[in-house]
């Protein structure tokens, strides 16, 4: 009864600690030349809630399995090399704590999701300064919960999507803080799958071969102050709700295929604060309803965002649309999504009562975006004489584009 | 032949006209570069004024030129010199002035501004190669328009015209058609009729080369495939070439027979 309780098993902890009785926690050292040698042997014989010291140096082990509460800590880095056999750590315990390590060499499987660090079932872990090169897998959260994943630094180094692993894959896992970490170079940064209540913070993701961060049916969830810089088609987030995204920054993925951000059947989310800058498309999305943008620049994005189909009662204020190609496609005649109180750096309207809001509406969707929308080939003329004509008839007098697709109060001067 | 266009040529260069050109371009290479220091950027930017206006300034230069040298050229008929020299001379001499202005103008500024040192010197060798070009062409074809009309006001007009077409007028019909065929297949019909037009070609080729080609998607992987290759390259060299000889071709043709 006394100890069912975990708080009340801390404060056992604390009392016998502090009357001098190393029962809990006994510390073991490893190193080469040490008595204790291997990793994988030291696990075996520690009790639980010991720590394990790793001293500096190399240790060729994989698929050690972490069965206990234990702390395992390196000290200036010591290496951990999988020899490419296989997974290397597998923590299968409530309470392990990594700090510390620099595991290289993950082995790569066409049949396994190998991981240089899978975390199975387990509670309460904490994995820290990790650093992971060479690998297929980077850190793998399977159905485990109150976790947290730390400042690690992931850099892998995928050619192909098929033989590629994930940096940080979280799979049916709930309530995780992943927070400060740096991946790149690995096929999708962060991906997250069946997982609810996640936090993901201040983490840089850039140079992946797919998505720097990768949602699917994954609820609750917020992610914010991230950058996703130079990914392979930026950051898709997708069949999830309530998703909170704030004061990210998505920069540079640009290419034929590529967009900051991927929104496809997304309900209820908030995007707040977020900066798009120079990519092909800011914003891909489709089939999502109920979300609210504001606050937000666009800067120097092909499209800013490209409204694919069926998105209703979506709400765009403050934002900034500064210098984009287009800034806004959208492929129907029917609007319900609102545009309020942005601004718009090709509006060339005039404010006669000086309140800062343009006394002519803006509309958005140009003429030359609707066209193509309808029939792609036409983008070879992109930047013709001609379609600057067209363009500003059109604006003059809205015929094809949606003709309540206005923003009534533009701001004459940028957001601050 | 080249005693009449060193003539020309000179007498261009001293001309007040040359130099405002020459300096427009200078203002307008540094101007840009002063808004945004990157070399890549300015070229984009440069490309929208290169594609309008070179046409432009060569068609109402060529027209101008013809018909102000009239009594000149009238002089140099009387004497014995070969009728095809004669505007063949004159006609290098407006195109190379006017190719010289765009040259030093726009090379001038980016040089200074580190063009020699960034990567961008591939497209911004492009873009003079196709500023050359489109004079060549459109001084060209302004000629033959001037040769076949004495009255002034009909040649200004349909050399404005033929501008008119080209810029303007032949994407409409372009877009007409690509929408109203949307149910086809038309990668190989905009690929020709992108071709078949000197402004479009230049504008395709220099968007391929630029980051802004992304935007272009699926039909500009289409036109990648063609143009990025060395022999669509090629290709579309020979294609700018045809539409420079042909106008030279008709200038010949219509030197020989007119009766003045």
């Amino acid at each position: 009864m006394f100890l069912s309780h975990p708080n009340h098993k801390y404060i056992l902890g604390l009392l016998l600690f502090l009357i001098g009785l190393p029962i809990w926690a006994s510390t073991w050292n490893i190193c080469s030349d040490c008595k204790h040698s291997s990793i994988k042997k030291t696990i075996a014989i520690a009790n639980a809630y010991d720590t394990l010291l790793i001293q500096k140096g190399t240790y060729r082990e994989f698929e050690i399995l972490v069965d206990k509460p234990l702390v395992i800590k390196g000290i200036d880095y010591p290496i951990v090399d999988g020899e490419k056999k296989g997974e290397i750590f597998r923590i299968q315990s409530d309470d392990v704590t990594l700090d510390g390590l620099f595991i290289i060499n993950v082995g790569v499987s066409y049949t396994k999701d190998n991981a240089a660090i899978r975390v199975v079932q387990s509670k309460n872990f904490l994995i820290q300064n990790m650093v992971l090169e060479q690998l297929f897998f980077g850190i793998y959260l399977e159905k485990s919960s109150h976790g947290k994943v730390y400042h690690n630094r992931i850099i892998g180094d995928a050619v192909d999507e098929y033989n590629s692993g994930n940096g940080i894959q979280l799979w049916y896992s709930t309530d995780i803080e992943v927070l400060k970490n740096h991946v790149q170079g690995t096929r999708d940064g962060i991906y997250l799958e069946f997982s609810d209540r996640i936090t993901i913070t201040d983490n840089v993701s850039m140079d992946n071969l797919r998505y720097g961060l990768h949602f699917m049916f994954s609820n609750n969830d917020v992610y914010s102050n991230n950058t996703f810089k130079n990914n392979g088609a930026g950051v898709a987030v997708m069949f999830s709700k309530f998703i909170t995204m704030k004061n990210n920054a998505f920069r540079k993925n640009w290419g034929t295929a590529a967009y900051g951000m991927l929104l496809k059947e997304i309900n209820d989310a908030e995007i707040i604060g977020n900066t798009f800058e120079e990519n092909t498309i800011g914003i891909n999305i489709e089939g999502s309803n109920r979300i609210k943008y504001t606050n937000n620049d666009f800067i120097g994005n092909g499209w800013a965002i490209r409204v694919v189909g069926a998105c209703y009662t979506n709400s765009f204020k403050a934002n900034n649309f500064l210098y984009n190609s287009f800034d806004i496609s959208y492929n129907s005649k029917l609007n319900d999504n609102v545009f309020e109180g942005n601004f718009w750096s090709s509006y060339t309207g005039y404010d006669l009562d000086k309140d800062g809001i343009g006394d002519v509406p803006y509309r958005p969707v140009k003429l030359f975006s609707y066209v193509v929308n309808r029939t792609p080939e036409t983008i070879v003329l992109l930047r013709s004489l001609f379609m600057d004509i067209i363009d500003f008839s059109e604006r003059v007098s809205p015929v094809f584009t949606p003709d309540n697709l206005k923003d009534a109060q533009p701001l004459m001067k940028t957001r601050p | 032949m080249f005693k009449i266009l060193k003539y020309s040529f000179y007498d261009l260069i001293r001309s007040r006209w040359s130099y405002v050109y020459f300096l427009f371009y200078l203002a307008l290479g540094f101007v840009l570069l002063f808004l945004n220091n990157d070399v890549s950027k300015a070229v984009i930017t440069l490309m929208n004024v290169i594609i309008v206006l070179i046409p432009l300034i060569g068609t109402i230069f060529g027209v101008m030129y013809y018909y102000n040298s009239r009594e000149f050229t009238e002089l140099l008929l009387a004497q014995p010199i070969n009728r095809r020299s004669i505007f063949m001379g004159q006609y290098f001499g407006v195109a190379g002035s006017l190719t010289l202005s765009l040259v030093l103008g726009l090379g001038i500024p980016f040089v200074l501004y580190g063009l020699l040192r960034s990567n961008a010197i591939f497209d911004f060798t492009l873009l003079l190669v196709t500023g050359a070009f489109l004079t060549f062409i459109f001084v060209g074809l302004s000629f033959v328009i001037a040769i076949s009309n004495e009255n002034k006001i009909k040649g200004f007009g349909y050399a404005v015209l033929l501008w008119l077409f080209l810029a303007v007028v032949y994407d409409g019909l372009f877009l007409m058609s690509l929408i109203i065929f949307e149910e086809y297949p038309l990668d190989t019909f905009s690929l020709v009729a992108t071709a078949l037009n000197p402004i479009d070609l230049s504008r395709i080729l220099i968007l391929l080369k630029l980051d802004i080609s992304a935007l272009l998607g699926y039909t500009g992987a289409i036109f990648k495939k063609f143009f990025g290759t060395d022999l669509g390259f090629l290709v579309s060299m020979a294609i700018l070439l045809l539409w420079t000889i042909l106008p030279i071709l008709g200038l010949g043709h219509k030197a020989k027979r007119k009766d003045f």
